[in-house]
């Protein structure tokens, strides 16, 4: 692997493309924590943002005029503020107003630091869009298919959960790829609060070692293929949910 | 590479150029029949060069440079002067001598004259809260550390002393998430960090590591000025043996820094 790895360095001293993510070991970790790191945020905003996607779905269609005014006012606010000024607005203006906790340097840091909010606001930017994704699943499932279940005597939770969802989702899968795919994209703006994620260190490399041209070329790689990785998945997850004759 | 050939070939020009108008005239003369010294400073790093309530420039550099002025028994004028512009100033006459917290690099010896011995010299140290007690770099180790991303010293500080750097775009964002208590420490330009610590915004605040990474500051003339250079040499010379950096420290509120002790024992 050593050899491998010290083949860069004579590429570099030989044709002066400088890839120092491969053969420094120092840059070499930062390179692989950051992927990594990018790969967790990216985990984490996908999974929340379905669920705030699927619950804020269905508490559209409740029965209480508050309750969908609150959804709608949380679309409006998320969907139409840019993501970036959102992370700055929960890192440095939630966060500061938050109650500080004892860390283990003896000093006094806010609850959330800057990886947990880019989580919360990513997931939070994201999900607005998903609801309005799952919606548009919802409204396509037809109304007789609704009221055969509740002339079944299904509870509305049932009809959601076992009917109305299933069937949503199949249609769903589409509109809800293309967002996931740029929450992925997205996860780079954390990079703003100094989340540890594949741009920051990319550009913490650069900056040490003057090789901005490499550094932009191998990202724009490793985001081609990170989300590469993920439209193949939700297109064989959309291949196995096809239900023959529906949709 | 390409771009390096084009500066060396754009130095090469200016030197001659600079060199065929100064050959007629001493700039020393210039100046007393100007009545005149004009010196390009900062004026937004304080203390070094910055502004007061009036808009007149004033600091330790404005204060260095009327000492010229009053050697060659002259008025002074002051430029504010950018990092970006500070050298095209001086090249292009606008200023006759330049006085703007410059770290002496060997390339930039060869645009403008910068003066032996250097006057003045600034590392990188840390802002951090008292109560945090830390006493040497090694302190660091596993702490989280505010820094400005593309920072030379930011790998510095995690590599050798262990430290989690977290960089952000600017100074503003990085002094706010250290007074939100994001990270244990900022690391920065030791000038710029005691500037701050004389703010009573940051009283609770203290600059506690020894500085590294130490680099010196020139004033500098323009090219080919060897009568004001030498002029300017003996100033320096002047100013390390009689005190007058240490003095004008503690005037403007600078814990006085160990480069500057160093000069006036070398010269004493």
């Amino acid at each position: 692997m050593e050899f491998f790895f010290d083949w860069f360095r004579v590429l570099y001293d030989e044709t002066g493309i400088n890839l120092p993510f491969l053969y420094d070991s120092y840059d070499r970790n930062r390179m692989v924590n950051g992927f990594l790191t990018t790969i967790w945020l990216s985990l984490v905003c996908l999974f929340f943002s379905v669920i705030i996607g699927v619950i804020g779905a269905w508490l559209q269609g409740s029965s209480f005029k508050w309750t969908r005014r609150i959804v709608n006012g949380y679309i409006q606010i998320f969907r139409n503020t840019p993501p970036l000024v959102q992370l700055y607005f929960f890192y440095f203006a939630i966060g500061t107003l938050l109650p500080k906790v004892e860390n283990d340097w003896g000093g006094q840091s806010p609850l959330l630091g800057s990886f947990a909010w880019a989580a919360i606001s990513l997931s939070f930017f994201a999900g607005a869009f998903n609801v309005e994704i799952f919606r548009s699943g919802i409204e396509a499932v037809p109304k007789s298919t609704v009221e055969a279940a509740e002339a079944l005597g299904f509870s509305k939770l049932m009809i959601y959960r076992d009917i109305t969802l299933p069937l949503a989702f199949r249609v769903v899968l589409p509109a809800l790829n293309n967002n996931l795919v740029n929450l992925v994209k997205t996860t780079t703006l954390a990079y703003a609060i100094a989340v540890p994620e594949m741009l920051y260190e990319a550009n913490q490399i650069w900056s040490d070692n003057v090789n901005v041209t490499e550094m932009m070329i191998f990202l724009l790689l490793a985001y081609f293929a990170l989300v590469g990785v993920l439209v193949s998945g939700m297109n064989r997850w959309e291949r196995a949910m096809k239900i023959p004759g529906y949709g | 590479m390409i771009v390096d050939t084009i500066k060396s070939v754009a130095a090469v020009v200016l030197m001659a150029g600079i060199g065929a108008t100064t050959a007629s005239a001493d700039i020393l003369d210039t100046i007393k029949e100007r009545g005149k010294l004009i010196v390009g400073v900062k004026a937004d790093y304080k203390p070094y060069g910055f502004l007061d309530t009036s808009g007149a420039i004033i600091g330790i550099e404005p204060d260095l440079a009327t000492d010229v002025a009053d050697k060659l028994g002259v008025e002074v004028e002051f430029v504010p002067v950018v990092s970006s512009n500070r050298m095209q100033f001086l090249e292009q006459g606008k200023i006759d001598l330049m006085i703007a917290t410059m770290t002496d690099k060997p390339d930039r010896r060869k645009v403008v004259q910068i003066i032996d011995p250097n006057y003045y010299s600034s590392g990188t140290n840390v802002l951090s809260l008292k109560s945090l007690g830390l006493k040497e770099w090694d302190d660091l180790r596993g702490k989280p550390v505010c820094g400005i991303q593309g920072a030379f010293y930011n790998k510095a500080t995690s590599q050798e002393y262990g430290a989690e750097i977290v960089a952000f775009k600017g100074t503003a964002e990085a002094y706010s998430a250290l007074k939100a208590g994001n990270c244990a420490a900022f690391v920065y330009d030791d000038s710029a960090i005691v500037a701050k610590t004389n703010d009573p915004e940051w009283a609770d605040y203290e600059m506690p590591l020894p500085t590294i990474d130490d680099a010196p500051w020139g004033l500098a003339v323009p090219l080919g000025e060897d009568g004001f250079g030498t002029l300017m040499s003996e100033m320096i010379t002047d100013w390390h043996k009689s005190g007058r950096i240490l003095e004008l420290e503690t005037k403007w509120g600078v814990a006085n820094t160990p480069f500057a002790k160093a000069m006036n024992e070398k010269f004493k």
